[in-house]
């Protein structure tokens, strides 16, 4: 345990950036993956040929960060491409701070792109699952709609309930120039209730977004941080656990792996859920949000349902402040932007130019933020805990 | 260390030929009888080799359910299930011979196998009454 808390505040982002988030007809999943690699350097000060640690995972290449340490023209003394899904970058972040920690590396750069929407919509390289393909899931809708139908038995949540996410979601969309749904007006839970049926009870309107983008951050030790051009947003507790790859051999439909990666990357913080002062969850389907804030100790099992209504804009607890998955961006693995937002919260509140956004789009002064990824269906939990310089 | 029998196949491969011959049969652990599915080389987590396979009740209860809607020019709704068998380990199905959104969490259900399509699978039909 000493040597996992050994980690806390050792690390630090100087460095973000995302490209062609939307729709970006003619570009690459490569070529937006690099240019957000590009524009996270330049964010940082740090050149290119600085960079020896890489870390990647797409649902375009099969060994991405052998793919983009070539186009990018670096010779990485350490690389990741392991992929656990949409959390991938969550973990990534870990991977890199032990290889910064101990040396292997001074300079890491995190990333991911996609170009689904353009190229012809939701792209994943997953096989299909042994035993579960025999009944054709639509996955990974199927997976997260089971789950979800199990929680409004268990604990009375209703359809309305999972409404709420999506309208939350979107009111913050509404305050943030670069998300996706920015100009299309708010929701109405009857808005979600009444589209178009996928697999119940998740409609439309409950399932993100499918479109382009990439993402890159940044990461060296805190000593060397204090010389970037950016805010240094510092790498306080991190954790990660996974059980099942199929939503059948989940043990339990509403209760994550979160409950432990959460639990554990608090402990190394030093700091506990009500010290958050933003809340960045994976949204793939409006069922997420409400399992994670229950699994990562914002409020007890069965409570997500009412705590989710204080999520919006006008609530207390600011989850999902970009917009999300839902109204923001989803290239198809969100996590690395569900790291983006928590990031630049805390950017932002620090006085760095990271972006215009309406009144109430930016939080007033927070200084820990919460980064929560998920990958698979409901599989792969990992935690990050960022906070500024003060709170080391 | 165990060597590879090459005398027999995979336990996948086993499950699949097991419904051929019509029988329903998930593995146990011979030394605790705890069953669990999908069929494995070893029992999930603590790795001991000895197992058997037993043919199965049956009987299960539907654990989550939910109706996939797709066109009807595509085959039309289905149902997609998690049914938790009276042996103890949950199995991804479908329940049958019911409208696909009308499959209630607790139903009591029982497997049998369906040959309709490309290869043999288990499916599950409301218990009446």
């Amino acid at each position: 345990m000493n040597q996992i808390n050994n980690l806390r505040g050792k690390t630090a982002v100087v460095g973000l950036a995302e490209a062609g988030c939307g729709v970006t007809p003619g570009w690459t999943a490569m070529e937006l993956m690099a240019t957000a690699v590009h524009d996270a350097l330049d964010d940082a000060g740090i050149n290119l040929s600085q960079v020896d640690g890489l870390f990647a995972a797409t649902a375009f290449h099969s060994m991405a960060a052998m793919s983009l340490s070539e186009y990018l023209g670096i010779r990485p003394k350490f690389a990741d491409g392991s992929n656990i899904g949409g959390s991938s970058f969550l973990a990534h972040v870990i991977t890199a701070a032990i290889a910064l920690e101990t040396g292997l590396i001074n300079t890491a750069v995190i990333a991911y792109g996609s170009n689904q929407r353009s190229a012809g919509g939701f792209k994943t390289i997953s096989e299909p699952m042994p035993y579960e393909s025999d009944y054709n899931p639509r996955m990974p809708v199927s997976a997260y709609a089971l789950a979800a139908q199990r929680y409004l038995h268990e604990y009375g949540a209703k359809k309305e309930d999972l409404a709420q996410v999506a309208v939350s979601a979107r009111d913050w969309a509404l305050l943030n120039p670069r998300a996706y749904m920015h100009d299309r007006g708010a929701l109405t839970i009857n808005d979600v209730m009444s589209a178009r049926p996928i697999v119940d009870p998740l409609g439309k309107l409950d399932c993100c977004l499918v479109t382009d983008g990439a993402a890159a951050i940044v990461m060296t030790r805190s000593e060397k941080a204090k010389d970037c051009k950016s805010t240094p947003i510092y790498l306080l507790g991190a954790a990660m656990e996974h059980h099942h790859r199929m939503i059948s051999e989940m043990p339990d439909l509403t209760r994550t792996s979160a409950y432990e990666s959460g639990q554990r990357a608090f402990e190394m913080s030093g700091y506990k859920p009500s010290d958050m002062d933003t809340i960045q969850l994976y949204d793939a389907f409006t069922i997420n949000p409400i399992l994670f804030l229950e699994d990562l100790g914002f409020c007890k099992k069965g409570e997500g349902k009412d705590l989710i209504k204080n999520i919006g804009p006008s609530g207390n607890l600011p989850v999902n402040t970009s917009g999300g998955g839902l109204s923001c961006v989803h290239p198809g693995m969100y996590g690395l932007f569900v790291t983006l937002e928590a990031l630049r919260q805390l950017r932002n509140s620090a006085g760095d130019d990271v972006g215009k956004r309406k009144e109430g789009g930016w939080l007033k002064n927070p200084k820990l933020s919460l980064a929560h990824g998920n990958g698979g269906v409901l599989s792969s939990q990992v935690t990050n805990i960022w906070g500024l310089e003060d709170t080391l | 260390m165990s060597e590879i029998l090459t005398d027999q196949v995979g336990p996948e491969k086993q499950f699949y030929d097991f419904l051929s011959d019509g029988k329903i049969k998930i593995q146990r652990n011979k030394n605790t009888g705890e069953f669990f599915f999908h069929p494995r080389v070893a029992f999930p987590g603590t790795g001991e080799r000895e197992l058997e396979w037993v043919e199965i009740s049956g009987k299960g209860i539907v654990h989550s359910s939910s109706c996939n809607r797709r066109l009807p020019e595509k085959g039309g709704d289905f149902n997609l299930s998690i049914i938790k068998l009276e042996e103890g380990p949950c199995m991804m199905s479908s329940v049958v011979g019911i409208e696909p959104d009308q499959v209630s969490i607790g139903t009591q259900v029982n497997a049998r196998i369906d040959n309709s399509g490309e290869k043999p699978r288990v499916v599950f039909d409301v218990v009446k009454g």
